[in-house]
Formats: structure tokens, sequence, C-alpha cells
């Protein structure tokens, strides 16, 4: 069980990696698509008598965080027939690299923090460190709005990786929060998104109509 | 028998084999891409043929060629071959067996580009300096990532000696050794798609640019020199990947010989399935190789710690 | 119940907001809710009732220090908002008048919430019901304030949950039992660990600072407030950057009980010494008036950042600052929001000589500038000494010195700009639209704003004092 929980996070770490490594809008969106995906299995792994709640918590995660936010993301980018190259400040042989160095970071200063015994052998603590470092690497040295949602999706899944050391301690109301506020915060993004370029457009056709006079 | 004659002896014998066989791996890539592309291709021993003819032709020498042109791919070639006896063949008999040997492995290696690019930039010609300038700067980022992945090596088997090192487990750092080191390979060898062996485009090449001004004997042993590397680096990702301690000394040769074959089919496979990246795409690549044995290697660091 | 009823009474008049079919009276839905919510504060702020102890609401000493005044600051709110909205008619105002009840309704959830969780989740919820206030005025540079605020705001909670889990894991490393509440949190006697507590508390630090908006994290500030409403400016820079301080404040009182305050007072000083050096400085530069308000902000929050860190003098006199700079704020958000109107522009470039356009406003706003600038008699004055003496008294001169310095080069800038809008001729030649002079409704409150800093200069409270004192106390020594 550990070890298949181990491989899954470090597969999403490695989707951190990929996501810093796109330069194109499509391939970022399906990096982060299926570290929602992984990450939303791990609820399973970590618990052995499966509860309603929990499974349907994990479907609830696996299915916002790798099909219907990606979808909307992808949505908005062709109803605003956004460019899809992806115009980084940091290049991405250096966001790669810093990417590394994060995840190696987060490796180390995870050693220092003591761990419950059930958690002591899991790589939960550096995935989750490591994530939303990416996370925020994304946020800042991209400039295109999809992408930083993208970067802010995966500092949420960061989060989330984090919030799954206490799901056997605490009640479920932190982890409904979480999904809800997840799905409720992008959602809001994407309307923002959206409104952002009918503003423009409208002001383009605002502009054509003052030239025409 | 003396003590010191049956080492020799076998150093002596594997070093035939790896002359010999060596050429088998280009002809296995060629076989696999036009068979892919629906060719029949030229045969599996169309080196060992090239190498032939160019050994009976005569040289053609620059008028302001200096000894480094004859010495630069001599040079390359004994240091390729001498990294090649460094590389163990089955789990049993290692190859030479010396302290920190992978280290030495690396150097050999950056020795025999050495020669290379200091024998094509021998003419002054500047067209075969740009050749030399691309395979250089490649080297600076894959020999990072070939030094990462021994490393990786080197902390999983205990050792430092190419020797002692390949203890492959199978396991997640495996898998991420193989992605890595194949990136490496692919690089190392100038194949698809960090250059195109076939082209004769002249802004595209970059190792057959280097060896324009050779001709005859010269290239015959630049060009086997380059397959030996070849083989190397086949031979390297297997042992690095396939678990082959467990058997005996011949299965493991075979399988090791059958895995190198199969490298070569891979190698053929990648060359058919994708284009020549453009150049400036190239150091995001194999900074990924990078961190792919990286990654490997702080598996390897951080699994002993998990277990 | 009183806890409940604090945030139910503008949960209920938001629901209300959005079903109300009239636009012209569905304004007057906003001082509907305020009054009672704020005699709801008051009632708990006189009689406070027994304590509850495991409750995950409750109206404590903590949140009755600070709860009134966000109370009776939307109060002063509201009113400017039915006059404000009548002039933007042409605006639909359902959204925005039930998104401000619900901030208010969120806000009143935050500062009571006893439990981390809860606290986190209604910070989220507050700021994503901001977003449609930020964005009323639909303009592009509108727009993109919102993307900013959202951007750095969602970094910021993502920030603090993860926080919000590393404190609640370290609870339960320490032998905790996962109650995530303060009180529990904080009388857990085993022994918790340090490299735990302090990545918990820069996580959380850095989250809820960057809703506060202390620097480095003071980014989406000047934006959002430069293009929001005077009215949101307001219950941003007096309501949210208010809870996202008690939260901070709560949290140093669970992490100085688990390993003393020497860290806790070491970040929050560098932060709050940093906030007010880089707010001096951009004070010096800014050009546009709505902007020079947020970097004020940033400057405030850095005040409070030095207050809370310089124990409990320290801490009483940081909650008697955010009273007396939450109603000087508000005065100069409504003025400020008044004279933009009139005078048409926003930066010293576009606009000048507003005393002979808008006369009131203007005098409001000049007033609004030396009060908030810690001239005597106003309450930010005496609310700074007090910070001032409290860093003397604990030994840090360098503190002091540095605190006045920021303070001495915030005054230059601001005055340097309000005069260069006030006084001189107007550049601009037409005269504004008549309907949008100076009336009462829009200047009554920030006149009452400003009196409201005046009294709590001259005389404080004493009731108001105590409870300062207690909550200061209680975060110091929790029992």
């Amino acid at each position: 069980m550990t070890d298949t929980l181990n491989l899954l996070i470090g597969i999403a770490a490695g989707l951190n990696l990929l996501a810093l490594a796109s330069s194109r809008l499509p391939s970022m969106i399906r990096a982060a698509a299926l570290q929602g995906l992984v990450l939303g299995v791990l609820p399973l792994l970590l618990e052995d008598d499966w509860s309603v709640l929990l499974v349907a918590m994990a479907a609830g995660t696996a299915l916002a965080k790798g099909f219907v936010i990606p979808s909307l993301l992808r949505r908005a980018m062709h109803a605003a027939s956004i460019d899809r190259e992806v115009e980084p400040l940091i290049g991405f042989v250096p966001s790669l690299l810093l990417g590394a160095l994060a995840t190696i970071l987060a490796m180390l200063l995870s050693r220092s923090l003591p761990l419950l015994p059930e958690h002591s052998r899991t790589l939960l603590l550096p995935g989750a460190l490591a994530t939303a470092i990416c996370g925020a690497l994304l946020i800042m040295a991209r400039t295109k709005a999809i992408s930083q949602v993208c970067g802010y999706l995966v500092l949420e899944n960061g989060a989330y990786l984090f919030g799954l050391l206490l799901l056997r301690s605490t009640p479920l109301l932190v982890e409904a929060g979480i999904l809800l506020d997840l799905t409720v915060g992008i959602f809001v993004i994407g309307i923002v998104v959206d409104r952002i370029q009918r503003e423009f457009d409208s002001l383009d056709t605002r502009n054509l109509t003052e030239l025409h006079e | 028998m003396i003590a010191w004659a049956e080492p020799v002896a076998s150093t002596l014998l594997r070093a035939i084999a790896w002359i010999a066989l060596a050429p088998l791996v280009p002809g296995i890539i060629h076989r696999t891409k036009a068979w892919i592309a629906g060719r029949r291709g030229p045969p599996i021993l169309q080196l060992y043929y090239d190498l032939a003819r160019l050994w009976r032709k005569e040289v053609v020498w620059s008028s302001v060629a200096s000894p480094m042109h004859l010495l630069g791919p001599a040079v390359a070639w004994v240091a390729v071959l001498g990294a090649a006896l460094l590389v163990p063949t089955d789990a049993a008999h290692a190859g030479l067996d010396l302290p920190g040997s992978a280290i030495l492995f690396v150097y050999l290696l950056a020795l025999a580009r050495f020669g290379t690019a200091a024998a094509a930039m021998d003419t002054g010609s500047a067209f075969e300096g740009m050749g030399a300038a691309r395979e250089v700067s490649y080297a600076v980022l894959s020999e990072v990532a070939l030094v990462t992945g021994l490393l990786a090596l080197s902390v999983h088997g205990g050792s430092a000696s190419l020797a002692h090192m390949f203890d492959a487990s199978g396991g997640v750092g495996s898998a991420l050794l193989a992605g890595g080191l194949f990136v490496v390979l692919l690089a190392e060898n100038c194949r698809v798609p960090f250059d195109d062996p076939n082209t004769h485009l002249e802004l595209t090449m970059v190792h057959e640019v280097m060896v324009l001004d050779h001709s005859g004997p010269p290239l015959a042993v630049i060009l086997h020199g380059a397959s030996l590397k070849l083989a190397i680096f086949s031979v390297l990702l297997v042992k690095a990947v396939v678990p082959l301690g467990q058997h005996s000394p011949l299965v493991a040769v075979a399988v090791l010989g059958a895995a190198a074959a199969g490298v070569g089919v891979g190698v053929g496979i990648a060359e058919s399935l994708m284009a020549r990246l453009a150049f400036r795409r190239v150091p995001l690549l194999l900074t990924t190789a990078f961190l792919l044995n990286l990654f490997a290697l702080l598996v390897e660091v951080e699994g002993g710690r998990l277990r | 119940m009183r806890a409940l009823g604090l945030v139910a009474v503008p949960a209920v008049a938001s629901i209300a907001a959005l079903a109300w079919p009239k636009q012209a009276t569905r304004p007057l839905l906003l001082p509907v809710a305020a009054f009672p919510h704020l005699l709801l504060a008051l009632w708990c702020l006189i009689d406070p009732g027994p304590p509850v102890p495991a409750a995950w609401l409750a109206m404590d000493v903590v949140a009755r220090a600070v709860l009134p005044l966000v109370s009776l600051l939307f109060l002063v709110a509201a009113l400017y908002a039915v006059a404000y909205l009548k002039l933007r008619a042409e605006r639909n105002n359902r959204i925005f008048v039930a998104a401000l009840l619900g901030m208010l309704a969120l806000l009143s959830l935050a500062l009571q919430a006893q439990h981390l969780g809860l606290l986190w989740v209604a910070a989220e919820a507050a700021t994503m019901v901001t977003v449609p206030l930020l964005h009323f005025n639909r303009s592009a540079r509108a727009y993109e304030a919102t993307w900013k605020y959202l951007l750095v705001g969602g970094t910021g909670l993502a920030l603090s949950l993860m926080g919000t889990f590393g404190l609640g894991y370290a609870s339960l490393q320490a032998g905790g039992a996962g109650d995530l509440t303060f009180l529990s949190l904080s009388q857990q006697v085993h022994s918790w660990s340090p490299p735990w507590l302090t990545l918990a508390w820069v996580l959380l630090l850095a989250g809820y600072g960057t809703k506060m908006g202390v620097a480095p994290m003071h980014t989406w500030k000047p934006d959002a407030y430069g293009e929001a409403p005077g009215i949101v400016g307001t219950m941003l820079a007096g309501g949210m950057t208010t809870m996202a301080f008690v939260a901070v404040l709560r949290v140093k009182a669970v992490v100085d009980r688990a390993m003393g305050p020497a860290m806790t007072t070491r970040t929050l000083l560098g932060l709050g010494l940093l906030s007010m050096a880089l707010a001096a400085l951009f004070l010096l530069r800014t050009r546009d008036f709505k902007r020079l308000l947020a970097y004020s902000s940033v400057e405030h929050m850095g005040i409070l950042a030095i207050g809370a860190a310089l124990g409990r003098a320290g801490t009483a006199a940081a909650l008697f600052h955010v009273w007396t700079n939450g109603m000087t704020k508000g005065a100069l958000f409504f003025t400020a929001g008044n004279l933009r109107r009139i005078g048409g522009g926003r930066t010293a470039d576009e606009v000048g000589g507003l005393r002979h356009v808008a006369p009131a406003s203007a005098a409001l706003f000049v007033t609004g500038l030396f009060a908030v600038t810690a001239c005597p008699p106003f309450g930010v004055f005496f609310s700074e000494i007090q910070i001032l003496r409290a860093a003397l008294d604990s030994g840090r001169p360098a503190v002091a010195g540095g605190f006045v310095a920021c303070l001495l080069v915030a005054f230059f800038g601001l005055t340097r700009l309000v005069f260069a809008i006030v006084d001189g001729e107007p550049k601009t030649v037409a005269p504004p639209r008549p309907e949008l002079r100076d009336t009462l409704g829009v200047i009554g409150p920030p006149l009452a704003c400003l009196l409201a800093a005046l009294w709590l200069g001259l005389a404080p409270p004493q009731l108001l004092a105590d409870t300062w004192r207690q909550a200061a106390a209680w975060l110091g020594d929790v029992p």
C-alpha cells in the first residue's frame, strides 16, 4: 500500500516538473489535471476501511481536479481564443531546475519534521511541500492568466496533499471545505477570465465604432 | 599458467569482442528504421562493408592539416575502447576492476570527444568548427546527466567502480534511470532528436559535419569509434536497468546481448517516430534527462531511509 | 446564540438582497441589516455573558475587542452606500449589495471563529465574496485589479490552509486528539515539535499576512484599493485586514504558548518594519491618491504587526490602533471616492485645485490626512504613541527609531500628494455634473468617521480600553 502511495506521489512530483516544462497551454492543463486525478485516488490508499464518505470524497476530488476544472479551463481557452503558447517570465530550463531544487529542498526540509508512525514511511509531506512550491513558482514565473490558474491548481494540490496527513484525525469538515472552496475559487477565477476577455472585446468594438465616425 | 595471464587473456578477448560486435548496433538501428518505414533497408552488416571499403581507400590529406588531424581519431578510438573495457559485460566477470573507474570512464569519453573535436577544427574550416562547437555544447549538458546517472548507480551499488556498481533492482529508480540514460545515449551518440545522422543539410548537421575532411582509414576509425560508443551506451543502459545478477554468467551475457540489441531497436523506433528538435529546445530535453537521473539518485538516497 | 445572530442577521439580509425586486430600494437593506448588527455587537460588548469553552463560534474577548468596530464601520459604509448607489443608478446593484452583506456575515464568522479550520473557511469565503465588489466599476483596470486580488489572495489562502494543516498536524504529533479549537490547542501540555511549529507559523503568517497586506505580500492592495469603490476600500482596509490581523493574533497565542514568543516577535517585528519602510518609500513615489491610501494601509498594517510583537501592552495598543486606523481610513476612502467622482481623475497629473470644486470633501480629506499621519488630537496619534511606548518599555529603541523615521517619511509623502490635488487651480475646465456635488449623503459618513476618530483619541471609552487590555492579556496568557 505504502509503495503504491509513494509511487503516486512521485508521479505527482514528476507532473510538477512537466507543468513547469510545458511550453503549450494544453499540455500544462493536462499535467495539472493528471496530477489532480492521481491525488484524488490517494485517500483510498491511505485508509484501509472505505467509508461511503471517503469514497465519495476521493471520487469528488478526482472528478473536480481531474475533469471539471480542466475542462472549464479548456473551455475558457477556446472561448477566448487565447494563444496556446506559454509566455514564461523565467525560462523553461531555469524553471525546471528551480522545480527540481524545490523538490530536493522539500525532501531535506521534511527530514527535520517528525511524523506520526503511520506516516513515517510515506512521501506525503515532501510531496506536498514540493508541489506547493512548484505551484507558487508557476504562478510567479508565467504571465498568462490560464497558466497562472494552472499554477494555482498545482499549489492547491500541494495543500490537499498536506491535508491528507490529517485525514484520520480531524472531522471531514476541513476536507469538505477544501473541495468546495477550491471549486468555488476556480469557478470565480474562470468567470473573471471570461469577463476580462469580454471586457477587452467590447472595448475593441467600441474603438472600432469610434474610428468609423 | 602465470597469474596475470588469465586476466590479460580475458581482457584481450573482451576487447576483440567489443571491436568485432560494435558495428552491429548501427546496423540494427538502420534495419529497424527501414522496417518501420516499409523499406527493405541495408543489410545488418552494412557498416562492416563500409569499414572494409574505407580501409582499402587512399587517404586524402588537407594541405593545411597538422598531425592532429590523424592523431585525433586515433586518440578518440583508443579512449573509447578503453572506456568499453571498463564496462562489465556480465555479472561474475567484471570489466577492469579499478577503484573509481566510473570517473575514469567519463574522462575517457571526454578525451575521445576532445580528440574528435580537435581533429575537426584542425583544417581550419569554419563549418567543421561549428559542428565541433555544437557537439561540445551538447556534451556540457549531457555529461552532467551522465555523471548524475552514474552517481545514482554508485549510491545504489555502494561503489564507484563500474565493476561493482550495476546491481539493478528494477524499481522506480531503474525506470527513471532508463529514461534518463536513454536520452543521454541519444545525445552522446548524436542520434535523433539531437542530430540526424542521415542528414546532408549542412546547417543542421552536428556529428557528420565534423568528419567531412576525413577520408580513408581515419574515417573508418572514426565510424568504428562511433559505433563502439553506441554499443557502450547500449550495454550501460541495459546493465543499469535490467537485473542480471541472479543469472549464470552465460545466461547473463546472452540476456545482455539480446537486451543491447533491443536498445538498438528502441533507438530505431525513437528515430522513426521523432523529428529532430529545434536547436533551442535541446537544452530542455537534456535538462529533463538530468532531472530523471537526479530523481533516480534521490530515490536511491531516500529509498534507503523509507524502508 | 448572539454569536450566531451576528452572522445570521447580515446573511439573511444578503439573501434578501438577492431576492429583492426593486433596484432603487435595495441599498436600504444595508443600513437595515447594519443597525441590528451593531446593536447586537454592542450588547455583547457591554454584557459579555459566560464564556463557552468548547464552542467553534463564540463572541470571546478578542472578538469583542474588534467586532464592534467592523460593525460600526459597516454601518457608516452602509449609509454612504445608499447615497453612492443612488449616484450609480445605471449599474445593477443586486450582486453588490448582496456581496457587501455577505462580506459582513463572513467577517463576523471569521472574527468569532474559535476553530482553526472554521477560521480558514470563513476567510476563504470572505475573499471570494469580495470579488464582485472589486470589479463593480467594470473597467479593464478594475478587472486587472480583481485578477491580482484573486491570484495573490488565493495564494495567501492556500498558504494559510497549509499552515492550518501544519499546526493541526503539529498538535497531533505532540499528542493532541485532533481538536483544533484555539483553546484546546493552547492548553495542550505535551511538548510540541519546534520545526513543525516554525513551519506552521511561517505558513500561517505568510497566508494571513497576505490578507492583511503586509509587505512583501501587499502587491494586491494598491490595485484593489485603487480600482474598487470607496465603500469596498473601507471594508477591505477596516474589516478584511482586521480579520486577518485577529487570525494572526490567535495563531500567535498558540505558538507563543508552545515555544515561547521569541520567534513570533522576531518575524512580526521584521515584517512590520519592512512594511512601514516599503510603504513610506512608495508613498513618496505614487501620483494616484487612491493608491496612496493603499500604501498608507500597508504602513498601518506594519504598525499593527509591530504592536502585536511587543507583548501585552503592544497588543492592547495594536487593538486600539485597529479602531483608530479603521475609522480614519473610512473617512479617507469615502472622501477620496467623492473627490475621484467630482474631479474626474485619480492622479496629481489629472486633477488639482479640488478645494474649489468640492470644498467639503477636500476639507475632510485634508483633515483625514492629518488624522492618519498621527497628528493629535486624533486617535491614531494616541494608539501610535502607545505602541511606541511599548517598544521603548520592552527595550527596543532601534525599533522605536525605525518606527518614527518611517512615520516621518510617510507624513512627507502623504502631504506632498494630498496638497498637490487639493491646492492650486482646477485642471479641468468643465464643471462637474450637478448631481455629483457634495451632499449630506456623501459628506456625513466621512464626517462621522472623523468624529469617531477624534472621540477615540480624546476620550476613549473605558469599556473599550478594558476590553483591549483583557484581549491582550488573554492572547498573551491563555487560561
